[in-house]
């Protein structure tokens, strides 16, 4: 709607983000809380058990959980902090409505629900169903994702749903579909402890896992070596045994390189091939000329540290192989994890102890909240949208005729796009902040500026939700039951430490009365989180993500079951594939040729420069909580530019000089940090802030054309000195960019 | 019954290499009541612009004090369990004798309230069977407090070190610091 309705800095003011912090010598009660609730981190996929202690309605603080099996206590800062959320003064209490120039104005639910409910009705009567969309985001527990999906269809009746996912796993779950029929990792993290050799294909795990660090020491006191590929020495590379330093946008190079050297010295299961794959010979084909001169010439990757990766996947009996956002954000990050998924096949280690492969979900419900029908593509159980089987049972679960079921919509940046060219004019959101975490953010917030009306639920207003009209204050993860799927394919219990504060409900009670106010509100007559749990349950029956025979009361005796479980007495599926019959149409495992080409854009005379971007340890995302948390914003205050001093040499560029980077997309100032552990030719910015700050103000919205996933980790850029001393870094308040 | 009290069995390990300065410990260490949101462990770095390498430090409690032997007040502590307290309240004199002598530079005079702050080594949770909360939350291992047959048997190509050299002077610790297998002290100058 338009442009805000009074400046960002005003509006920071009264909504955030401020920062929170625990008073001085702590909240009081915390000695004698009412409540002490084991469940589990709101933020990343390792979802790790933490307990939420809760005083008169408030989370106070919190205790280890050490008996939950992942973690045993383990925590991250961010983990550490969280609880300081639900008892945060920007914590959003009530339905508020965009009032131009004065900002936003307190209203009833009964206002918020009418205007809302119109608004829809009036823009799809004009403009069609699909004119009107719902981004929605997987830090949901799988009831609201799936919910999610069943109120856009059945409800709202549009294609046009996406969700936040798009910008994380994807192009994991195509590259993992493609090969197995099925987007789940192939092991526990049990596995990796007695693994041989353990290969990082562009996982920053200490900073954005920090917990499966343990894990991974717990394999290399075993004997395990560890190969790191990075562009950047991270902690986790710091300490590797090997650490390969590629070039960003190259990664296929260099597993296409590793599979032919693999084969060149026959450190392959032949009979592996034979019994369980196809597709062998076309990937070896693929990679018939990319010997380790060339992979070492566009890799950047020195042959001889290559080879050894080689020789010590090849001549190992049990490995694991993770990869993480470093290979998927990209305009082949499909073709990246098909790369991958050969080196695993071709030496047939997967589907036995501790052989073990898979993507590292980001996201605290990246898994499950990309099975049950949350994606624009997809139906519960990882169905597929466009296969009029599977129609026809979710239909039957739904209770509507199948011709009701919206097809295939547009994915997130899509839809943006859409927006921004007229074709979608109305949305509800929930969960996501895409001015600050889709790339070419400048042309996102056009988009936002054109929506004729825009509802969101949430529980902060983030840089997003201030372009809202009406805005519809929803729960925390604490503040409602549930379940969601760990990085490992677990579902645990998320348990409600308190009720949502003030006037502010839970989501689901948002949806339902949407639903009912749309006329839909038979197929939503839930009662509790399990009841909707338990339509899921059905609703994924016979699909690949098979829920079926998990319960609450079964989650809450094992701390945890892992799909597929397809039937009550079923024990759940730690290890995948140890029968060999994989979900493909032929039961077998697909190889895939991965071809190399370059990424969607590459440097020049006039952008000789490669941008990357990534995360840092006390940051989540796109910062809608973390960067109202006083100490994990004191951490590590502002966005720095990692650049290389002989880089920083060439350009005169001092440390904490601020940096002006430009790409075709526009340009940003940043202090420049001057490290060692980054390429030569690479520079990084961490892109959780907003405003000025936002380093996605300059990535590309170049997708991937599988996935559709936008290639954040590799652009084109120019760098200007200013000669400017950057202020220090507690003044620039980074936190509130606008 | 008899009330819990601190096992000496149990013993509290710092492991550099693995430390990824995340600062989960500080943040976990401030939230102890005893505390008041002022962390007593430290996490810094060692030189970031070569290595995103962190040192981690905690009160490494001296069998000898240097500490304890330099206050004027007595306000510094050893018990029979080894562990070297902060100093008491009401004798505190802030003078700073323990922050200058302490050879880990550990303990800090808190301007505020004018008295000497250190680790306890969570004092209120392990004498009631619980772990220190730093080792407690670490998410990488960097900081372990158990058994020592057990991280042993873990961990078989480290060995925990507890004396360390600093020029003419030996100093042992209650704490210890995981180093190459087979070593015996280290030596710091």
């Amino acid at each position: 709607m338009a442009k805000l309705p009074i400046p960002a800095e005003q509006l920071i003011e009264t909504f955030g983000p401020h920062l929170n912090f625990p008073p001085a010598g702590g909240f009081t009660g915390r000695d004698e809380p009412d409540r002490v609730v084991a469940t589990h981190c709101c933020f990343c996929g390792m979802q790790c058990g933490i307990k939420l202690v809760a005083k008169n309605n408030t989370v106070i603080g919190f205790e280890p959980w050490e008996e939950f099996p992942f973690n045993q206590g383990r925590l991250c800062p961010k983990g550490v902090q969280r609880y300081l959320q639900n008892n945060h003064p920007d914590r959003l209490q009530n339905p508020l409505q965009r009032r131009e120039g004065t900002g936003f104005e307190p209203i009833s639910w009964q206002q918020a629900m009418e205007r809302t409910v119109g608004e829809i009705g009036r823009i799809q009567k004009a403009h069609g169903p699909d004119s009107f969309a719902l981004l929605s985001g997987v830090s949901l527990t799988n009831e609201k994702s799936y919910l999610i999906g069943k109120f856009a269809r059945i409800a709202l009746k549009t294609k046009n749903l996406d969700y936040n996912g798009r910008l994380c796993m994807v192009s994991a779950g195509a590259g993992n579909k493609k090969a197995f029929g099925l987007d789940r990792i192939s092991n526990s993290f049990a596995d990796l402890t007695h693994a041989e050799v353990i290969m990082l294909c562009g996982s920053n795990v200490s900073e954005t896992f920090p917990t499966l660090t343990h894990w991974i020491w717990q394999a290399r006191d075993n004997g395990a070596k560890l190969i790191v590929v990075d562009p950047r020495v991270t902690p986790i590379a710091r300490t590797a045994d090997l650490h390969l330093p590629i070039k960003p946008g190259t990664d296929s190079a260099l597993y296409g390189a590793i599979l032919r050297e693999l084969l060149r010295n026959d450190w392959i299961d032949h009979d592996f091939i034979n019994r369980y794959t196809s597709g062998f010979e076309g990937a070896a084909e693929a990679v018939n000329s990319y010997d380790l001169s060339w992979a070492e010439s566009v890799t950047g990757i020195p042959a001889r540290l290559i080879q050894t990766a080689t020789e010590w996947w090849g001549k190992a009996k049990t490995s694991f192989l993770l990869h993480a956002r470093g290979i998927e954000h990209h305009s082949k990050g499909v073709e990246n994890v098909s790369a991958c998924i050969n080196l695993v096949l071709a030496t047939g280690r997967i589907g036995k102890p501790f052989c073990g492969y898979g993507t590292i979900t980001g996201q605290g419900n990246g898994q499950g909240g990309r099975e049950h029908g949350h994606k624009c593509d997809q139906l519960p159980g990882n169905r597929d949208i466009e296969n009029p089987e599977h129609r026809r049972y979710i239909a039957g679960v739904w209770g509507i005729p199948e011709s009701e079921l919206p097809g295939k919509g547009l994915t997130a940046y899509e839809i943006v796009e859409a927006m921004h060219r007229g074709e979608i004019r109305g949305l509800l959101s929930i969960c996501f902040n895409p001015l600050v975490s889709l790339p070419n953010n400048n042309m996102v917030r056009e988009a936002f500026e054109k929506l004729e009306f825009y509802a969101c639920i949430d529980f902060f207003l983030n840089e997003t939700s201030r372009h809202a009209d009406i805005i519809l204050p929803g729960s925390l993860q604490e503040e409602e039951e549930g379940t969601v799927t760990t990085a490992e394919g677990r579902v645990v219990r998320i348990r409600a430490a308190v009720d949502p504060p003030g006037d502010a409900r839970r989501d689901t009670d948002i949806l339902h009365e949407l639903a009912g106010r749309l006329g839909a509100g038979k197929y939503f007559a839930f009662q509790s989180a399990e009841e909707i749990f338990n339509e899921l349950r059905l609703a994924s029956h016979g699909g690949t993500a098979d829920y079926y025979g998990i319960s609450y009361e079964k989650i809450e005796r094992n701390l945890g079951v892992f799909w597929p479980c397809p039937e009550l007495d079923h024990p759940g599926t730690p290890r995948l594939w140890e029968d060999g019959k994989f979900y493909t149409s032929d039961g077998k495992a697909h190889f895939q040729p991965v071809p190399y080409r370059d990424p969607g854009e590459i440097t020049d005379a006039e952008y000789p420069i490669i941008l990357t971007t990534g995360r840092v340890v006390s940051q989540y995302l796109s910062g809608t909580q973390t960067r109202r948390i006083g100490k994990l914003v004191e951490q590590y205050p502002e966005p720095l530019l990692e650049i290389h001093p002989r880089l920083a040499a060439k350009h005169g560029i001092e440390d904490r000089e601020l940096v002006r980077v430009v790409t075709r997309r526009g340009a940003a100032e940043f202090p420049a940090q001057l490290v060692e552990t980054i390429r030569e030719d690479t520079v990084f910015i961490p892109y959780h802030w907003p405003g000025k700050k936002s380093a996605n103000q300059l990535t590309s919205g170049i997708l991937d054309p599988v996935s559709k996933i936008p290639e954040f980790k590799v652009c084109a850029a120019r760098l200007e000195p200013t000669g400017v001393a950057a202020p220090p870094a507690n003044e620039a308040r980074a936190y509130q960019s606008s | 019954m008899t009330p819990f009290q601190f096992d000496t069995e149990q013993e509290f390990f710092i492991d550099p290499q693995r430390c990824i300065g995340c600062h989960a410990c500080e943040m976990a260490c401030a939230e102890c009541e005893t505390n008041g949101q002022l962390p007593m462990i430290s996490v810094d770095y060692v030189k970031r612009a070569l290595s995103p390498q962190t040192s981690v430090q905690i009160c490494m409690h001296c069998e000898d004090p240097a500490c304890a032997k330099v206050c004027p007040a007595d306000a510094i502590t050893k018990d029979e369990f080894g562990v070297v307290h902060s100093a008491n309240t009401a004798r505190c004199v802030a003078c700073s004798n323990c922050v200058l002598a302490c050879p880990f530079g550990v303990p800090k005079k808190i301007e505020l309230s004018d008295l000497m702050m250190k680790c306890n080594m969570c004092y209120d949770r392990t004498s009631v069977g619980l772990r220190p909360m730093c080792a407690t939350v670490c998410p990488s291992g960097a900081l372990w407090y158990g058994r020592r047959e057990k991280l042993e048997e873990a961990r078989p190509h480290s060995s925990p070190v507890h004396t360390f050299v600093f020029g003419q002077q030996e100093i042992r610790t209650k704490v210890h610091i995981m180093m190459p297998k087979g070593s015996t002290r280290l030596v710091v100058d």
